[in-house]
């Protein structure tokens, strides 16, 4: 079983729904981003999305845009955030990494020489957003040759026989983008999310995670109650986005572990430290 | 040849074009595909279409002998194809007036385009005031700045302009910006695509509305010439006034076809658009295609003198075209457009876009190597009044 497999069976086990948060590498700096995946960890994120930058990213809104321009002038290519991968595990051997981002670098990288290089550094799976499931059948190939899961996203607009698409090519578990528009939107309509959910899941054998403008502990408390995982972007790039250097780990471990406590349904205990790698 | 039919059902012109979008536009194009591919066969679609050409276009334009100016370069024969001359001063209006009658059908009230240096924005705010549809114009920040007359064009127009301050401020920026309004507002709001690039069905569909180009000059060839002419050379951007040209040409294989894109200023100094003769596959804006990039896969700024070719990809045809051998791309520097710019004004009276221009330096250089009997068919795409400051500016004039 891979990390990803794992992780949700054991929080299958213990009946608790997977928090995902998602960072841009290199964002914003590279130098910040192994410990900045440390401390989404240790407040208790249960799998990290780790987005590639990339110059001309469409289906985002302007929060995460702006995050791959502050990695871009550090010039962080899909290389280096193999590379930042590859610390990371050096000490988090769990965890899993996702990669998030655009066709082109991988494009320019190829397929095989990809996958094998993701796998070696420890990557878990790969959602690339403009590669929807007809254009990349050598793909999927390349990268489950290297036990590395193609995430794919579904929106509202998905008609059924492509939800029956993707369900035959998921694994890991699937993305559900919540509404239409960009990443960090902020026009959440929870209960048809909740409908569309349970129509969902009569195709998907994989977990869903729902993700888009879930913003604050309460949204991702609602969502979590149907969702098997909640992703939060946006909100957690933000927090990078304002804080200094300082108190850049403390604001986003804060933050991530008030989701973690409304999810959980448990209390905030403030017990949490900086993660010291 | 053999028998050419492309794209295949999913929009691919062998390894490039196809579908590369995220899932949120994914039913959006399913919609747009099927009802393209019911009203391309419609033919009371087609006789509105044709209608409004003629009476509200301009068409069919004409197709002009540059005498003057070829006995000056003392070889073969300049016939200029005459875009320049349609409503709105340039092919972009063919393509328009074809999405916005699709938009009405599809009972979207809204539409939005992205635009460089203004042409296809002032096109579509156009054709959205002849049809009552509202209109959201993208455009880079830092074209808007450059290209103040068209924005206030599109405005009188009754065009919304919205500056977008991401990325390099142009017009791949302008396109990213429109595609994340059209995800967000699906429902009512039609995106009309300005060239031939973009996910399946633009690149087929744009192609479909501009090859009234190539139709018409066939036939006026055969009419007034008695014959097709022996090369067709365009300017290439993204690259719909050339496959406009081009498409019922692929064909005749007697006829070479010649695309003519931006090396700025010069293809080994990186500030150039030449993507066909410079750059390598990949995937952007919805399709792959060549693409100027750099070793990590991220898209590099361009630079063209013509803010209308100055863009990091390419139609995904043209990119199957140069495969296959049917069609040649080659590359002229600003300086050498500019030269042809002002060489047309002083020998025809035509003063010509600086993307036409392109064409036209390219035209110079061939035609001085072909025999005074030979025809050279150059796609005059647009006019050159929105080009004045430019060329002013260049010659340290200030108006």
């Amino acid at each position: 079983m891979n990390r990803i497999a794992s992780t949700f069976s054991s929080l299958k086990q213990q009946n608790r729904k997977a928090l995902i948060s998602f960072i841009t590498a290199g964002d914003p700096d590279p130098k910040t981003t192994v410990a900045l995946m440390h401390q989404l960890v240790q407040a208790g994120v249960d799998l990290i999305e780790l987005g590639v930058p990339f110059s001309d990213p469409m289906a985002d809104g302007p929060t995460i845009q702006r995050a791959s321009e502050r990695a871009l002038k550090h010039h962080v290519g899909l290389k280096d955030v193999l590379a930042l991968v590859a610390t990371f595990r050096e000490t988090n051997q769990t965890v899993p990494v996702v990669l998030m981002g655009y066709a082109n670098p991988v494009e320019a990288m190829g397929y095989a020489n990809f996958a094998k290089q993701a796998h070696e550094a420890g990557v878990d799976g790969v959602l690339v957003v403009d590669y929807p499931p007809e254009e990349c059948a050598e793909w999927v190939q390349c990268l489950e040759q290297w036990d590395i899961d193609p995430i794919f996203l579904l929106s509202p607009t998905t008609p059924q026989a492509r939800i029956e698409q993707v369900a035959k090519l998921a694994k890991g578990y699937v993305y559900y983008v919540s509404l239409k528009g960009v990443t960090g939107a902020a026009h959440l309509d929870i209960d048809s999310v909740n409908r569309k959910l349970a129509s969902l899941r009569t195709y998907i054998n994989v977990p869903i995670g729902v993700g888009f403008g879930i913003r604050d502990a309460q949204s991702a408390r609602i969502i979590s109650e149907q969702a098997d995982a909640v992703v939060v972007g946006s909100r957690i790039v933000e927090e990078i986005e304002q804080s200094s250097a300082d108190n850049l780990l403390n604001n986003v471990g804060q933050f991530v572990q008030s989701l973690r406590h409304a999810i959980d349904g448990t209390k905030t205990d403030n017990s949490l430290r900086e993660a010291d790698s | 040849m053999k028998i050419y039919n492309l794209p295949d059902a999913h929009g691919h012109f062998g390894p490039y074009g196809g579908t590369f979008v995220a899932e949120t536009l994914i039913a959006a194009l399913e919609e747009l595909c099927e009802q393209y591919e019911h009203y391309r066969n419609d033919a009371e679609f087609q006789a509105e279409f044709h209608r409004e050409l003629k009476h509200y276009v301009g068409r069919p334009s004409p197709i002009y002998h540059a005498k003057r100016w070829s006995d000056h370069l003392g070889g073969g024969q300049i016939l200029l194809k005459r875009e320049d001359l349609n409503h709105t001063g340039a092919h972009k209006i063919n393509n328009t007036v074809g999405q916005a009658l699709l938009a009405r059908r599809m009972g979207k009230t809204r539409v939005i385009a992205e635009t460089g240096a203004g042409q296809h924005g002032v096109a579509s705010a156009t054709v959205a005031a002849r049809y009552g549809m509202e209109c959201i114009v993208y455009m880079g920040s830092e074209d808007v700045r450059r290209q103040a007359t068209n924005v206030y064009r599109m405005k009188l127009l009754g065009a919304t302009v919205v500056p977008v301050d991401s990325g390099s401020r142009t017009l791949k920026d302008a396109l990213n910006e429109a595609m994340r309004d059209w995800v967000t507002n699906v429902e009512n709001t039609y995106y009309i695509i300005g060239t031939v690039a973009g996910p399946h069905p633009y690149p087929m569909m744009v192609r479909d509305f501009q090859a009234i180009i190539g139709r018409e000059a066939k036939s006026q060839m055969l009419e007034d010439y008695g014959r097709q002419p022996d090369a067709l050379i365009a300017c290439v951007g993204g690259g719909s006034n050339a496959i406009g040209l081009f498409y019922p040409y692929v064909g005749e294989e007697n006829v070479r076809m010649i695309g003519v894109e931006a090396a700025g200023k010069g293809i080994d100094t990186h500030q150039h658009a030449a993507t066909l003769v410079t750059g390598r596959p990949g995937v952007l804006h919805g399709n792959r295609t060549y693409l100027i990039q750099d070793e990590n896969g991220q898209i590099i700024e361009t630079h063209s003198i013509s803010a209308g070719l100055d863009y990091p990809g390419v139609g995904p045809e043209h990119a199957w075209l140069k495969d296959c051998g049917r069609a040649e791309y080659v590359a002229v520097t600003d300086e050498e457009a500019l030269s042809a710019f002002h060489t047309l004004c002083r020998f025809e009276g035509i003063m010509p876009a600086l993307e036409s221009s392109h064409a036209l330096a390219y035209a110079a250089k061939l035609a001085p190597t072909l025999a005074k009997d030979q025809l050279l068919l150059v796609n005059l795409s647009g006019r050159g009044d929105k080009d004045m400051a430019t060329v002013a500016q260049q010659s340290g004039i200030s108006l």
